[in-house]
């Protein structure tokens, strides 16, 4: 039990990246308006942005910008001291990409109103099907 | 960091998750999506992703909430569920 | 569906947290994803490149590769969503909406009729229209220089602080929305037009392959920085960092343009004539 205690908290980070995930999917699954369908959508790669990011967390690490090298010449940088860089760079990329998404989501979100004149998925399925 | 200030910041954050998908008006859930997104950039902060938490503070709490109030605005604003 | 719905991710969150038991614990130095190549950019970042901020030397320097691809791709998003939306109707085919300002009367013009002339009488307004609201305005007008000379600073100063081009480039597009927001929609058309940002758009992400084939035109690998110091006349490190800095530039030029042209063609409905 003691085991299970510590388990949980030395891992609670995961924790909150699956509750997350799980209520993005939940959004894009359950939810018949599309507006909500794409909201959840954003949820689900926000908490994917999470998880990376939890990753490369380092204990007692400082921000991964190097300070004062140009005035005392290039001493010694210890990878140890700073926290993980590359899953930054790699998060960058997919919140560019999940705007441009997000973009042209909303864009066929609006033409699909201009046709059906609702953004309900049970009337435009019986829309359609007429 | 001080944990309790992540704690509340990280309930906050599902809290705003599931306000956003469950209310019933669409401006609100645009809204609030524009507070999950700046609470999000507030955990990546704590985490020490200074980048990434300025990208998302620029893109998500900004951009990203003033395209879904204009497509709110150029579609319906309520919704059945 | 709605039980189905929460049974399937209960079952997916369920054997996601069982996952987890095997992960590294949290803030382990020794975890594999700090150790091999990350560890590499972090010790010599600054040796290779001379630029501090070790995510914007990773970014555009050891991994440039997939930021121009990254930035192609939200040129594409602007692309998909013009070719969705956009429509064009001529101008002389729509009506009108014209306010007397002394007495409130609206006038709508059908096409063919007569225009007022430009004068203090009469001002253009669009279908929904408020009243004039001086203290959004005037403040807006007041804040958006130094937005604009802030995400000038973000782009220039990515090297020593949390920045670069995405950052710069979304500040410098949210003010231009700001002056869409604040004042109308038609008055920001006619200071950014549509033709200046679907330039400002592909401009950009010639400015960052264009540094890459000049690189290969002075005898180095495509995007290979060091090969700028002949022509710019230092020495191999520090042309790394200028060549960086000319990528951010481009990138934040094509990330402004797309904002920009993203809520052009969003908020009012493709046709650029009124907007929120």
């Amino acid at each position: 039990m003691h085991d299970l205690i510590l388990t949980i908290i030395s891992k609670y980070n995961y924790w909150i990246y699956i509750v997350l995930l799980m209520i993005g999917l939940y959004a894009m699954m359950v939810k018949k308006n599309l507006v909500k369908k794409i909201i959840g959508m954003n949820i689900l790669q926000t908490a994917i942005i999470l998880f990376y990011i939890s990753i490369g967390a380092k204990k007692d690490g400082t921000l991964p910008i190097l300070l004062h090298t140009h005035h005392t010449g290039h001493h010694l940088v210890r990878a140890a001291d700073y926290i993980n860089p590359l899953p930054h760079v790699l998060m960058l990329t997919a919140i560019v990409v999940s705007v441009a998404t997000l973009g042209v989501a909303l864009a066929l979100a609006i033409k699909v109103y201009h046709q059906h004149g609702t953004l309900d998925e049970d009337e435009i399925h019986a829309r359609i099907r007429k | 960091m001080i944990w309790y200030i992540e704690l509340v910041i990280t309930i906050m954050v599902v809290i705003c998750g599931i306000a956003a998908i469950t209310v019933r008006d669409l401006l609100g859930a645009a809204i609030l999506f524009g507070a999950y997104s700046f609470m999000m950039c507030l955990l990546w902060a704590i985490m020490g992703a200074v980048d990434v938490a300025f990208t998302e503070a620029s893109v998500g709490a900004g951009v990203s909430t003033v395209l879904f109030v204009a497509a709110v605005f150029r579609t319906s604003r309520r919704t059945k569920d | 569906m709605k039980v189905v719905g929460l049974i399937i991710i209960l079952l997916c969150g369920g054997l996601l947290a069982y996952a987890t038991t095997d992960f590294p614990n949290w803030g382990d130095p020794t975890s594999p994803a700090a150790m091999h190549v990350s560890a590499y950019y972090i010790e010599n970042a600054v040796t290779d490149t001379s630029v501090p901020n070790i995510v914007t030397a990773i970014l555009a320097d050891y991994r440039g590769y997939d930021t121009m691809f990254e930035t192609a791709v939200i040129f594409s998003a602007a692309i998909a969503c013009f070719l969705l939306l956009r429509i064009f109707t001529p101008k002389s085919s729509q009506s009108r909406l014209y306010r007397h300002i002394a007495t409130g009367i609206t006038l709508r013009i059908e096409p063919g009729g007569k225009l007022p002339e430009k004068s203090d009488t009469f001002e253009r307004i669009d279908s929904s229209w408020v009243p004039h609201d001086l203290i959004i305005k005037t403040a807006c007008r007041l804040f958006i220089p130094f937005i604009q000379i802030f995400g000038l600073y973000v782009i220039a100063h990515g090297h020593h602080s949390p920045g670069g081009g995405f950052q710069g480039g979304v500040i410098l597009g949210a003010s231009i929305l700001l002056f869409a927001v604040s004042n109308d929609l038609r008055s920001t058309i006619s200071r950014m037009g549509e033709k200046l940002t679907a330039f400002l758009c592909s401009a950009g992400v010639f400015v960052y392959a264009g540094t890459g084939t000049l690189c290969m035109l002075l005898g180095a690998n495509f995007l290979d920085y060091g090969a700028l110091a002949s022509l710019l006349g230092v020495d191999p490190v520090l042309a790394r960092s200028h060549g960086i800095l000319m990528v951010e530039i481009g990138v934040g030029m094509t990330v402004m343009a797309v904002m920009v042209s993203l809520y052009y063609i969003l908020s009012s409905d493709g046709k650029l004539n009124e907007g929120l």
